[in-house]
């Protein structure tokens, strides 16, 4: 057993475009369970979490993400990580 | 230099260029892009378009842009104002400017600044037409393209 401590994770989530219109919120701070490791499984817990989740993350693949500012994957692990961003493919400029 | 600006207001292209251009006699060559709001949106008169970031990403987003381009093209200069907030028809929505020695490297340089913004920097629109129905704009699979063909073995 490696020598770690398990600890829930304060981690701030930010939500923007259609995604923030469904859940209803912009950001919120979660306490996330020790058994959260990767961006898709924090997607599954958060569709648990009412039926304005489940609308905004109904369709995965067109989720683009951010850890820390910075885009990631859905695979990637969330470590230790301050503030995921969840947002529809970007149409700027 | 690179200079990122994220603001609600207009820009003054001419004093931005002026900004970009001054105390370097070595920049021949000065190319610019400026994107603004269409009237229409599929044959239907648009009332207004929105634009949402992700305050912080936005910023470092674009300055690694603009680091990329300004080493790919050796630019002498890279600037970039990219407007929020509600615009209406006609208003301008983003102006880049890459100047080199140059033509070719700020025309590439200007290109490939705006191939990877569409596609990278958190930017989103959302528009409303005239008939009430506001609705966020899709991404298009054609920018996806259009950055992509940076990815080819450099002919140069």
């Amino acid at each position: 057993m490696p020598a770690t401590t398990s600890q829930n994770r304060q981690m701030t989530l930010r939500y923007f475009a259609w995604i923030r219109e469904r859940i209803g919120r912009s950001e919120e701070v979660l306490t996330l369970p020790t058994q959260i490791v990767t961006v898709d499984d924090l997607i599954a817990w958060l569709r648990t979490r009412g039926p304005e989740y489940e609308l905004a993350f109904a369709k995965p693949d067109v989720i683009r993400i951010a850890i820390d500012h910075i885009h990631a994957q859905s695979s990637s692990q969330i470590g230790t990580a301050r503030e995921i961003g969840f947002f529809p493919p970007v149409t700027g400029g | 230099m690179i200079s990122v600006t994220i603001q609600t207001a207009d820009f003054d292209t001419s004093a931005e260029i002026d900004s970009a251009t001054k105390d370097n006699l070595g920049i021949g060559a000065v190319a610019t892009f400026i994107g603004k709001v269409r009237g229409e949106v599929d044959g239907r008169p648009l009332q207004s378009m929105t634009l949402e970031h992700y305050p912080g990403m936005t910023e470092t987003e674009l300055t690694t842009i603009a680091k990329a381009a300004y080493e790919r093209f050796q630019l002498s200069t890279v600037r970039i104002v990219h407007r929020v907030g509600e615009l209406t028809p006609g208003n301008n929505i983003v102006l880049v400017i890459a100047t080199a020695p140059h033509r070719q490297d700020a025309f590439d340089g200007c290109a490939f600044l705006m191939d990877y913004l569409k596609t990278r920097a958190p930017f989103w629109k959302k528009e409303v037409t005239k008939d009430g129905k506001g609705q966020w704009v899709d991404a298009r699979q054609s920018d996806d393209v259009a950055r992509d063909r940076w990815d080819e073995p450099q002919q140069r």
